[in-house]
C-alpha cells in the first residue's frame, strides 16, 4: 500500500474536486464536496482495492488523507 | 420439489420525481444523488392505502395475469413490516378479501429486505412436508411512510410496492437449497424504535450518527455505512455457500438478482464478489428500493424482457434490516 496511490485513488471518488486539490494534508472534511454519500464512496474503494473495511466513524475520527491512509495501513 | 408458478407486483399510483425532491431540497445535487442510489422516480402509497391493500392489488393482478383460482390456495405468507394492524395478521384479513378458502392457513411475518428469500424458503417447506401445495406468498412495504420529511437520503432510495408469487408442486422455476444468515446485534443500524412495545410513546428525540446524519426515533433510521459494511462482509460469503450447498460452479450461474438496495451498493457488490456486469442485474430507476418486493419485481422484469430463459440458473438473494440475509438457486424450466 502505497501512499500516493492512496490519494488518487481517494481523489478518484470525488467528481467536482480537482485532484490537485487533494493532498496528505488535505483536510478532507473541509472540502466542499465532501458528504456522506463521498465517505461511502471511500468505504467501497477500500474494501475493493485494498480489502480491508472501515467504518464511517473511524473516517469521520481522521482529519487528513494521510490520516485515513495510516488508519488503513495498520489494520 | 416446490417452484414459483407465477410472479405479478403492484405499485401505488403517486410517483415522487427527483425533480420533486430537489424543490424541496434545492441545496441538494439530485443529478449526483440519482446517479449514485440509481433511482429516478419511486412510488408512494395514498395516506389510505396500506401494505395490505397493495398486496391485495398484488395478488388480484396475479390471479389475471395467471388465471388462478384464488380457491386453488391453500396457504398465504405475507412479509410486511408495515402491517394493517398490531393484530391480527393483515394475511387473515386478505385470505378473506382475496377469496381464499378459509381452509388455507395465513400468518405474516416480519423482515425487510430478505424477506423474499425466507418467503420462498418457508413456501418450499410447506410444500415438501406436504402440509401446503399452492402457496401465495406476498410481499409489500411502506416505508415511505416511516420516513421523516426532510430526510432526503432515504426518501430517493425508497419506494412503495408489493408482490406476490405462487409457489406451487409444479411451474416454471425450481427453487433450490438455501444459505441464511441473522446478526441481531445489528438491529440498531436499520430501526423504527417507538411505536411498539418497546417504547409506545413517541420520543421526539434526535441525534447525530458517525456519519453526520441525523437519528430520529420516530422514523424510519438508517445507518447507511454500517449497513454497507455489514452487505460487503455478508454476501461475497453467503454467494460461496450458495453455490456450494447446490453444487454449482460459479461460472454455471447465467444470472444474478441481488436486493435492489441501491446502485452504488450493487456496484460495489459485484466487485467485491468478482461477478461480470452482464451477468448482475441492477434496476431500481422507476420503483426505488422496494425492500422485500426487489427481487421478485427483478425476476418478473426479467422474464417479461426475455432476460430470464428456460435452462438458466438464477442466484437470489436479500439482505438487510435484522440484520438478515438468505439466497438461493431459481433453475428455469
Amino acid at each position: 500500500m502505497e501512499l500516493n496511490d492512496f490519494i488518487a485513488n481517494f481523489a478518484d471518488q470525488f467528481d467536482e474536486t480537482d485532484a490537485s486539490e487533494i493532498q496528505a494534508d488535505t483536510r478532507f472534511h473541509d472540502l466542499e464536496e465532501w458528504s456522506s454519500l463521498t465517505a461511502m464512496g471511500i468505504i467501497a474503494m477500500v474494501r475493493t482495492k485494498y480489502d480491508k473495511a472501515v467504518t464511517g466513524r473511524e473516517i469521520r475520527d481522521c482529519e487528513t488523507v494521510e490520516d485515513i491512509f495510516n488508519m488503513i495501513a495498520a489494520k | 420439489m416446490a417452484y414459483i408458478k407465477a410472479i405479478s407486483y403492484y405499485l401505488p399510483e403517486t410517483i415522487l420525481t427527483n425533480e420533486a425532491l430537489v424543490e424541496e431540497f434545492p441545496e441538494w445535487s439530485v443529478e449526483k444523488v440519482a446517479a449514485k442510489v440509481g433511482v429516478n422516480t419511486r412510488h408512494l402509497t395514498a395516506s389510505n392505502e396500506t401494505a395490505g391493500d397493495m398486496a391485495e392489488k398484488a395478488a388480484r393482478k396475479l390471479f389475471v395475469e395467471y388465471h388462478v383460482d384464488p380457491s386453488t390456495i391453500d396457504f398465504v405468507l405475507l412479509c410486511t413490516q408495515s402491517p394493517d394492524y398490531f393484530l391480527p395478521s393483515t394475511a387473515c384479513v386478505l385470505q378473506d378479501r382475496l377469496g381464499i378458502p378459509t381452509t388455507a392457513g395465513a400468518f405474516d411475518y416480519n423482515l425487510g429486505c430478505s424477506g423474499c428469500v425466507y418467503g420462498m424458503a418457508v413456501a418450499k417447506g410447506l410444500i415438501v412436508a406436504g402440509i401446503a401445495k399452492n402457496i401465495l406468498l406476498l410481499t409489500s412495504e411502506t416505508y415511505q411512510k416511516y420516513l421523516h420529511p426532510s430526510d432526503k437520503s432515504n426518501r430517493s432510495i425508497f419506494g412503495d410496492g408489493a408482490a406476490a408469487c405462487l409457489i406451487s408442486t409444479e411451474g416454471f422455476a425450481e427453487i433450490g437449497k438455501f444459505d441464511f444468515g441473522t446478526d441481531g446485534s445489528g438491529y440498531r443500524h436499520l430501526i423504527v424504535e417507538t411505536g411498539a412495545s418497546r417504547q409506545k410513546e413517541r420520543t421526539g428525540r434526535e441525534s447525530t450518527d458517525d456519519d453526520g446524519h441525523v437519528r430520529r426515533e420516530d422514523y424510519l433510521y438508517m445507518d447507511g455505512s454500517a449497513i454497507f459494511n455489514f452487505t460487503l462482509d455478508s454476501v461475497p460469503v453467503m454467494m460461496e455457500n450458495i453455490l456450494a450447498k447446490n453444487q454449482i460452479d460459479k461460472d454455471a450461474v447465467d444470472y444474478y438478482i441481488f436486493h435492489q438496495a441501491n446502485k452504488f451498493m450493487l456496484n460495489t457488490i459485484r466487485k467485491v464478489c468478482a461477478l461480470p456486469k452482464d451477468k448482475f442485474y441492477i434496476n431500481l430507476e422507476n420503483t426505488g428500493n422496494t425492500v422485500s418486493s426487489t427481487v421478485l419485481i427483478a425476476l418478473k422484469d426479467c422474464l417479461a424482457n426475455g432476460t430470464l430463459q428456460k435452462g438458466m440458473n438464477v442466484m437470489v438473494t436479500g439482505f438487510g434490516v435484522g440484520l438478515s440475509w438468505g439466497g438461493t438457486m431459481l433453475k428455469f424450466q
